[in-house]
């Protein structure tokens, strides 16, 4: 399997990113420069954290607009994973990949610390290897997390099973139903905000973000007919 | 945008008859001997030019006599001070590259950008040595947490730090903060930046190869932060708010590309010299790398990227737009260099020429503006051996015995408002803004005694620190000294690691003060000692000096930035208590010395007396104790004795996981004292009962005083003076006091 950590000119979770898969699932990753015009060699896109462009507009606003952004746009519908965490979700927000918005944290700080994360749904690509409702603990590092839709969306994004992580307890930024993370309807593309690369380890304080990468690789296996490894 | 019309220069003349030079902190004396050095007198431009390479800033003039005492070489040193950071030897050919620097007047008028670009400066100095910086540490301080302004100041400067070092993506790991009437007024903001680094990749800045092209690299260039050196080597006045133009604007996602493309300049191996344009910009810069290559250097300034129109040579040179490097490689290595620069939409311009005739200088618009001999610049500063005067508050705090106050019976009680004292509270509301996990290597986040920050794929990991307590170095300036280098160590000794050196930030009030002065003299000399006792030579730091108001001056404060080795990850250790049944035990020796401690702030509302007394031989042996007890597997939680002593220690200790104690401490001493004495060279241990035995033997064998305490466990903080019951209450009801203090009072 082939993982690709896409890298603009801001994102600073690339290197973390790039680890956390060497060190859970040990497959090929590469960086991918932000002008890069072809994604066809890759199985899982990565979208890492960061301020993709300084960020000084809305995060993620020039990102979606980074000739790769097209690629991933076109690996998405082809149905490969694609994942964005932290800015990588805003981005995939403004890129129109996946739904809704995320505005500032209702503390108008930004807030890094370690939270409770109930997983909503647990047959995603990425979250297969988890089990429904089990709580994990995963960290967040955002000032901008606060993820907002309207009424209609969040209807439907129960009804189809889209939201893929919520907060357990104590709710970081504000966000719409205790949203910590979606999928877009198909199930292949996930954003959160929190930062399973940065729980791959107990060395990290958590080893409970590893189970999304062993999950996608799990469910590319699956999908090609490989054995799954649990 | 409109032009804005440059006011016209002062002529040659008029500088020298009207004295405009005093307006740049350049005295009488020092004019005579600029024109000496020129053999003329200078004009507009060489003069703001001379003012500020000589201003305290930039050639610590006041405070050189000082820093020669400190013991600055060691076996593992491999660049002490002199460059942009100092850098140590770690082993496997890797190498941790340090610095500390200030930024406390121009957070003082503009909190959040001068915070932010303290932590951009002391970046840029990393990695201009060609080193990766890995983590960020800060050191605060600020008046009573009670008043608008204090709070504001506290707010805006948190999330300019915060702003800064998540956005370029380094994580703010560690630091220490102190709220004391003495610094209302001037903020103490202190940022330190720790990089990793291959021997074979150190840098210098150095114009090296007569003929070779100077390059600039970074943002334009605008008229932010003119005289931002100059500025910060004066008094704060009701003035100060109309420099705030002397305060520069940062821009971190700026940074963060000049930085990528920066290392990777570097790796590319075709960089002959680089340093960063920090204070004094384009001027320190380019006369710094010209003089430690011995050569000259001529600037083009017309090259100059600029940000604003009919800019001067004057407003050029002394701008301190941020984000800017000066680099020089051979002429054929031009277009590879400038394609590295443009992957990460950078300009880099040529604007420059290495000579040897060793002088600077300046053309502009077709004429040469400047003429300056590079050594009159940087090494002929005059250097002044200020006097010094003990000052009265010292001779008066000798007889003060602080032992008399009424004993205090509500030790509960006293402990909840030590524990509830924002000096000492908890800071997760700081450091939860600040990212302190990206690059996904810190073991041990900020809030243990020191933070410590992995290296992949070794089993080493690094322990750093920020300490200095201001109000013993208040009290007596040398044994406050002592205790600044003492107690990082034993925050870094208590994290598993072997400390391996400090970085200084000297803060200081005015040196045309002989009473200041003295604090200066008293505390370098307390430093220094120390250093060398503990094998922590200095290979760095920044003097900050005129930290006055109208008020009078801050505590003197020299903070020490310390950074340890940790040979193994299975070494690492953090101070909250692991599990139920653990043995406590506490290390060294208490005395009744209470002057300057927090119950002396927290619960009797005074700072006098003697702080406590520190003997450096004791302290190593308590170091070597303890390491060897953690290498040898023996320890589950180690933590320093510090501010709120004992109880406060103990206390904290159950707050990691919320795991209660009962302890009973034997002593010859009153309960409030014994508990609260800040009486140092002490650790609290805690371990398993299987290896508590082995664990007395050790420390026994290895000289230190050692008393077997208590037990973990229970909900109940419990602590005992001779048997009887002094402490208790719920480990909930203390975390909270300690928990809710800042927040309670930011809301």
């Amino acid at each position: 399997m082939k993982f690709a950590v896409i890298v603009f000119p801001g994102s600073n979770c690339d290197l973390d990113m790039y680890n956390a898969v060497a060190d859970t699932v040990g497959e090929q990753v590469d960086y991918v420069w932000q002008t890069a015009t072809d994604l066809s060699g890759y199985d899982a896109i990565l979208v890492p954290g960061g301020f993709s462009y300084g960020d000084y507009l809305r995060c993620g606003a020039i990102a979606q607009l980074a000739p790769v952004m097209n690629e991933v746009r076109k690996a998405a519908a082809e149905g490969k994973f694609v994942l964005g965490v932290c800015n990588g979700f805003q981005v995939l927000t403004e890129a129109g990949l996946l739904p809704g918005a995320l505005i500032r944290n209702n503390s108008l700080k930004f807030r890094c610390h370690p939270v409770a994360l109930r997983v909503e749904n647990a047959n995603t690509a990425f979250t297969r290897d988890y089990e429904q409702g089990e709580v994990v603990t995963i960290p967040i590092a955002h000032g901008e997390g606060n993820y907002y839709c309207d009424e209609e969306t969040l209807a439907s994004l129960k009804a189809n099973g889209q939201i893929v992580f919520t907060y357990d307890g104590l709710n970081p930024n504000g966000s719409v139903g205790n949203i910590a993370g979606i999928s877009n309807e198909a199930g292949n593309v996930v954003g959160m905000m929190p930062h399973p690369e940065r729980a791959v380890s107990e060395l990290l304080g958590s080893p409970d973000g590893a189970k999304m990468f062993t999950s996608v690789l799990n469910a590319w296996r699956e999908r090609n007919g490989a054995a799954s490894t649990r | 945008m409109a032009q804005q019309a440059p006011a016209k220069e002062p002529t040659v003349q008029q500088i020298a008859e009207q004295k405009i030079y005093k307006q740049f902190g350049v005295s009488d004396s020092e004019f005579e001997l600029i024109c000496g050095f020129l053999g003329r007198q200078p004009n507009y431009t060489e003069i703001g030019v001379f003012s500020v390479m000589w201003s305290e800033h930039c050639a610590y003039k006041n405070s050189k006599p000082l820093l020669r005492r400190f013991p600055t070489s060691g076996p593992r040193v491999l660049m002490g001070p002199g460059e942009g950071a100092g850098i140590v030897d770690i082993g496997d050919k890797q190498a941790v590259v340090f610095k500390i620097e200030s930024h406390n007047h121009p957070s003082a008028v503009e909190p959040y950008q001068g915070a932010a670009t303290g932590v951009g400066g002391i970046i840029r100095d990393i990695f201009s040595m060609g080193s990766r910086p890995i983590a960020l540490l800060n050191s605060l301080r600020f008046g009573k947490l009670e008043s608008d302004r204090v709070k504001y100041l506290f707010e805006h400067v948190v999330s300019g730090i915060a702003g800064y070092g998540n956005c370029i993506g380094i994580p703010t790991v560690a630091g220490e903060i102190m709220f004391d009437e003495a610094y209302e007024g001037n903020p103490l903001v202190n940022a330190m930046c720790v990089g990793l680094i291959d021997h074979d990749k150190i840098q210098r800045g150095v114009a090296k190869g007569v003929g070779n092209p100077v390059f600039y690299v970074g943002p334009a260039t605008g008229r932010d932060g003119i005289h931002g050196a100059t500025f910060a080597s004066e008094d704060l006045t009701a003035e100060s708010e109309a420099k705030r133009s002397a305060v520069q604007v940062g821009d971190p996602f700026m940074e963060k590309l000049v930085m990528e493309a920066t290392l990777e300049l570097i790796d590319s191996g075709i960089v002959l010299g680089i340093q960063d344009m920090g204070a004094a910009g384009l001027t320190c810069s380019s006369a710094e790398m010209a003089s430690k290559a011995g050569n000259g250097m001529e600037l083009y300034l017309d090259e100059v990227p600029q940000r604003e129109e009919g800019m001067t040579a004057y407003e050029m040179m002394l701008s301190e737009s941020q984000e800017r490097m000066l680099f020089v490689t051979e002429p054929q290595h031009e277009a590879q260099a400038k394609a590295i620069f443009e992957r990460w939409g950078l300009h880099c311009a040529k604007v420059g020429k290495v000579t040897d005739d060793g002088r600077l200088r300046l053309f502009h618009k077709g004429e040469q503006v400047a003429d300056m001999p590079v050594k009159a610049l940087v090494d002929d500063c005059p250097v002044y051996n200020k006097p010094a005067k003990v000052p009265d508050y010292y001779l008066k705090n000798g007889s003060i015995d602080t032992n008399r106050y009424e004993q205090m019976l509500d030790l509960t009680d006293s402990l909840k408002k030590v524990l509830g004292s924002p000096s000492l509270a908890s800071k997760e509301w700081v450091y939860s803004q600040y990212d302190y996990q990206v690059r996904t290597s810190t073991a041990v986040v900020p809030g243990s005694d020191a933070a410590v920050v992995a290296i992949r794929g070794t089993r080493k990991a690094l322990a750093m620190t920020t300490d200095c307590n201001g109000r013993y170095v208040y009290l007596d300036p040398e044994v406050g000294g002592r205790i600044a280098v003492a107690e990082a160590a034993r925050n870094v000794v208590c994290s598993g690691g072997e400390p391996l050196a400090i970085t200084d930030n000297l803060n200081f009030g005015s040196p045309e003060k002989p009473e200041v002065f003295w604090q200066m003299e008293k505390s370098v000399d307390g430093m220094a000692e120390a250093c060398r006792f503990l094998e922590t030579p200095v290979i760095g730091g920044n003097v900050s000096l005129y930290n006055e108001n109208a008020k009078g001056a801050i505590y003197p404060t020299p903070v020490v930035g310390m950074v340890g080795l940790i040979t193994d990850i299975d070494h690492i250790t953090t101070q909250e208590f692991k599990a139920e049944g653990d043995v406590i035990y506490l290390l060294g020796e208490t005395k009744a010395e209470i002057g300057g401690s927090e119950f002396q702030y927290a619960v009797h509302g005074l700072t006098e007396g003697r702080p406590p007394i520190i003997d450096l031989a004791v302290e190593k042996a308590l170091h070597g104790a303890v390491l060897g007890a953690i290498r040898q597997g023996l320890v589950a939680s180690a933590h320093d004795l510090s501010e709120g002593g004992l109880a406060a220690a103990v206390a904290e200790s159950t707050f990691g996981r919320g795991l209660g104690a009962k302890v009973d401490f034997t002593t010859n001493l009153r309960p409030d004292l014994a508990l609260f004495s800040e009486s140092q060279s002490r650790i609290l241990l805690s371990a398993k009962p299987e290896h508590s035995a082995a664990l007395e033997a050790w420390i026994a064998e290895q000289g230190v005083p050692v008393q077997k305490l208590g037990v973990v466990g229970g909900e109940e903080l419990v602590i005992a003076v001779n048997g009887h019951t002094a402490i208790q209450a719920p480990v909930n009801e203390f975390r909270t006091e300690w928990k809710e203090a800042i927040p309670c009072r930011m809301q």
